[in-house]
């Protein structure tokens, strides 16, 4: 496909999704989003780069193979399920950091840890699926 | 002493993760430099052999599994030294030994990382005091062993052969495990070292019995007892210091150690001294006759390693003072002079090119120090003074004797086995140094000092053993035998035994044997053997079982999605439906619901979309029809509060027709699979599978719970897990552990993805 509005559309696009997604990320433990859904946003502008270029750009897109996206994000998730470990509660106890940033209160914890692993497996996987599912034989 | 068991594991772990990066860094004096870290270990365990002598024993435990009252128990007492350092011991001598047997070779990194996997299961094994514990460490030395024998992957009969071994442990790990829990569940404690106190309330249990058979199995499969046996010799393929460390000296002894630990608590069940004494004699009697026919010089250490297991199993079976006695002693023994002539085969088929003794001769000139090694240490197994193998074969005959009943025949059998024994001694020692120098594969001459040392050491530390006996053999076997026994015994142990029947038997077993060197070729041509029925009933089974497999696959994954649709659709269809209406009878909702008017028309929109895509001719139509449903489903969500259902909904949706689209000129034109017959019957599946996930929605909404756990959630959410997303929290703090499964899931799934794909790495760098 060679259609140059598409094209230009999905350059534009693109950031603004993969912008979308982090947002969705970030908010989603108090508003809906989260590490699924983000991790789908992705993929879908993945998809679309792929739709307007080909395929081979959107791969190189990634930079890395995704399951090396994949591996790092179970392992982000598998880590961020220690620290609460070292002050002697149960495997996967959230623990939450306060922030003040600009006067802002900022809390952070393990489970935004976690919820960027599930992103990256969620990424990872439907990556593959959309990109390498349709390879072209040989 | 107590912490530092576990350190001494920890220690051992960390040399895995070591072991590589040494190799790396030393290339080939690695092994010389990671040596060093079984001997220290070995010497900081034997530290404390004066107080575990006088009887103290050390312990540590913690908490591991605190829900089902399982913890991580370490206890040092006689026979977990005795065994621990016999195990590290021999594993820096093994590693000295590979020093001069791997160098050069490929993948030595992973070698020596998976050896010290295997040190720390064997330690492990050997200090567990907790049946869990000891089980996780018994399986680990299967699985590490499966690493070690199959080291040389590129060849189809290593890899058979560490399968075999594999599959064969492997199945007696799972009697051993159902016999520990049985015996758990009898005693009630899962500590071995309580369940001595309570052997009485064992036997009175009607789960003895079968936890005995099942231990016992285990055991025999580990430890190569006929009609286990089989995978023992055919594990030969592995490399020397594999088949000297794990294959004579430790890992098969894991069977026997259990034996032995199990014995106070288990040893005065009836079933035991029938059972282990008629096992581990017929296998010390048949497997020594079995060795006199191999050719091979590893397989016929093997055949006289089994039946060397057989006798260690045999007399822990009498079970007497004077029989565990010499089942220690036997065991020291034999790791000595076995190690060291498994290494001499070694040596020899590294620098001869050959092992098989038909075409080894005339040696001694070219392998001067080999020889020596391999002379010294067949003196001590053939049994002749002043050795300790000696000193092992006299407390045989003596156990023997001191036997309760059928005195007559079980000191035939051991007087059959220490005969044979003697012949397979002289003829490893004398066929490949003695006689006339053969045509060898490669012009043999004497290895580097890394191939002699460790046999001579080990050799000679027979000669000692079996001098000082009355000293520091009764030192070194006592405390063990005291454990193994539940109860202080006389352990001295004597080089001479004064004038009677055990003398008399030695000398006997000397000259018989001397007599049955001399005829070993002609008794070799009896065509009486021990058989490897075993091991083509593994084959067939094994083959047998491929077989079928792919016959099964063939049927039922002929390879067409749209079989693999229909079955899965059909089959959760059939089971859904069934559930509800056969069992638990299924019933309407009760109240219903006021339904919006935009939502009748969404819902129409939806279902117009489906009928739509059931009913077009064109698949681009099909897909974007499914899309308009799907979309339509995410719409409903939004109205009914699901946002986060919605948008996932929404992506899947997005993602779905992506992708079809994608591959869509890879897809059959439409029409080609397509008669009447077949749309009928895939819509009467489509409708079966419509028709169930209603029903269940239908139920779902029918059943009013007395309390829900969404209530919890939701009152929850924001004090427990800092935030407001109710779903959120669940996935990634409430229920965060089956996220972690899902995404490990998605994550093996993409690797069969991959894997499916044939896509490798290089392709991904071309650009």
């Amino acid at each position: 496909m060679n259609s140059v509005l598409l094209m230009t559309t999905a350059r534009l696009l693109i950031s603004i999704l993969l912008l979308f997604a982090i947002f969705l990320l970030v908010r989603g433990h108090n508003a809906p989003g989260g590490g699924f859904i983000a991790g789908l946003v992705v993929a879908s502008a993945v998809g679309l780069y792929a739709l307007a270029f080909d395929i081979r750009s959107a791969r190189s897109l990634l930079r890395v193979h995704p399951r090396t996206i994949i591996a790092v994000g179970l392992l982000v998730a598998v880590l961020s399920a220690l620290p609460g470990m070292f002050s002697g509660d149960p495997f996967m106890t959230g623990i939450w950091v306060d922030f003040s940033v600009g006067g802002e209160s900022v809390k952070l914890g393990t489970p935004l840890l976690f919820d960027l692993g599930v992103f990256l497996v969620v990424v990872g996987m439907a990556t593959i699926a959309l990109l390498w599912l349709a390879e072209e034989e040989g | 002493m107590t912490e530092s068991l576990f350190i001494v594991l920890a220690v051992l772990i960390v040399a895995v993760a070591l072991a590589p990066i040494v190799v790396r860094i030393a290339q080939d004096r690695a092994p010389y430099l990671l040596s060093l870290i079984p001997f220290s270990l070995a010497a900081f365990l034997l530290l404390s052999w004066r107080q575990v002598d006088s009887g103290e024993v050390f312990g540590y435990s913690f908490s591991w599994v605190s829900g089902l009252d399982i913890s991580a128990t370490w206890r040092l007492d006689g026979l977990s030294l005795m065994f621990a350092s016999l195990v590290l011991g021999m594993g820096g001598l093994v590693l000295v030994y590979a020093r001069g047997y791997m160098a050069g070779m490929a993948d030595n990194g992973k070698f020596y990382a998976y050896l010290f996997l295997f040190m720390t299961a064997m330690v492990g094994l050997a200090l567990s005091d907790n049946v869990i514990t000891l089980f996780v460490f018994w399986e680990l030395t299967s699985v590490s062993s499966y690493m070690l024998i199959g080291h040389k992957h590129g060849d189809e009969s290593s890899r058979n052969s560490a399968l075999q071994a594999l599959i064969v442990t492997g199945a007696g790990g799972l009697a051993l495990l159902g016999g520990l829990v049985m015996l758990a569940t009898a005693a009630g404690t899962w500590q071995i070292s309580e369940m001595a106190a309570r052997a009485d309330a064992i036997a009175a249990s009607s789960l003895a019995i079968p936890a005995l058979v099942l231990v016992a199995a285990g055991a025999f499969a580990k430890s190569a007892q006929a009609p286990f046996h089989f995978w023992l010799p055919n594990a030969m393929s592995a490399p020397t210091p594999v088949s000297a460390y794990l294959h004579s000296a430790t890992m098969v002894k894991a069977g026997v150690f259990l034996l032995a630990r199990l014995h106070p608590t288990l040893g005065e069940l009836w079933l035991w001294t029938p059972l282990l004494a008629t096992v581990g004699g017929i296998t010390m009697v048949a497997a020594a006759w079995q060795a006199l026919r191999e050719t091979d010089l590893k397989r016929m250490l093997a055949y006289s390693t089994v039946s060397a297991l057989g006798t260690m199993v045999f007399l822990i079976g009498l079970g007497h003072p004077s029989a565990i006695k010499a089942a220690v002693t036997f065991l020291i023994a034999h790791a000595l002079y076995k190690g060291a002539l498994f290494m001499v085969a070694g040596s020899i088929d590294h620098e001869a090119g050959t092992r098989d003794l038909r075409l080894l001769g005339g040696l001694r000139r070219a392998m001067p120090l080999t020889a020596a090694g391999a002379g010294i240490a067949a003196i001590s197994m053939a049994g002749i003074p002043p050795m300790f193998g000696y000193v092992g074969k006299e407390t045989l005959f003596a156990a023997a004797l001191d036997a309760d009943r059928f005195v007559v025949i079980l000191v035939i059998a051991a007087l059959a086995a220490a005969v044979l024994n003697f012949a397979i001694a002289a003829i490893v020692s004398l066929k490949p140094f003695f006689g006339d120098a053969s045509e060898t594969p490669k012009p043999a001459h004497e290895g580097s000092p890394a191939l002699w040392t460790p046999p001579l050491l080990l050799a000679l530390l027979g000669v000692v053993l079996g001098v000082a006996s009355p000293w520091i053999g009764s030192m070194i076997v006592g405390a063990a035998s005291d454990t193994t026994a539940g109860q202080d015994i006389k352990t001295e142990l004597e080089l001479w035994p004064g004038f009677g029947s055990v003398l008399a038997l030695s000398v006997g077993a000397i000259a018989l044997g001397a007599g049955a060197y001399m005829i070993s070729s002609s008794l070799a041509r009896v065509p009486l053997h021990l058989g490897n029925g075993g091991d083509g009933i593994f084959r067939r089974l094994n083959s047998g079982l491929q077989r079928g497999s792919v016959a099964l696959t063939r049927s039922v994954q002929n390879g067409q999605m749209s079989w693999y649709i229909s079955v899965i659709v059909a089959f959760g269809a059939t089971l859904i439906l069934t559930a509800m209406f056969a069992r638990d009878g299924f019933r309407w909702p009760a109240d219903t619901v006021a339904v919006r008017p935009y939502e009748v028309v969404i819902a129409i929109g939806v279902l117009l979309a489906a009928v739509m895509a059931a009913l077009t001719r064109s698949r681009l139509r099909a897909i974007a029809a499914l899309g308009a449903s799907g979309y339509g489903i995410a719409t409903l969500f939004v109205i009914y509060g699901a946002p986060d259902l919605a948008m996932t909904q929404i992506l899947v949706e997005t993602l779905l027709v992506l992708l079809l689209v994608s591959v869509f000129r890879f897809l059959p034109t439409t029409g080609e699979n397509s008669s009447p017959r077949r749309r009928g019957k895939d819509a009467l599946i489509a409708i079966a599978g419509g028709v169930a996930v209603s029903v269940v929605a239908l139920a779902a909404i029918a059943a009013t719970p007395a309390s829900s756990i969404s209530d919890f959630f939701g009152a929850n959410s924001k004090t427990e897990a800092e935030g407001s997303n109710v779903v959120n929290t669940i996935l990634v703090d409430f229920r965060a552990l089956d996220t972690l499964g899902e995404i490990a899931v998605l994550a093996v799934a993409a690797i069969g993805v991959i894997a499916l794909l044939r896509f490798t790495p290089r392709r991904w760098g071309d650009k």
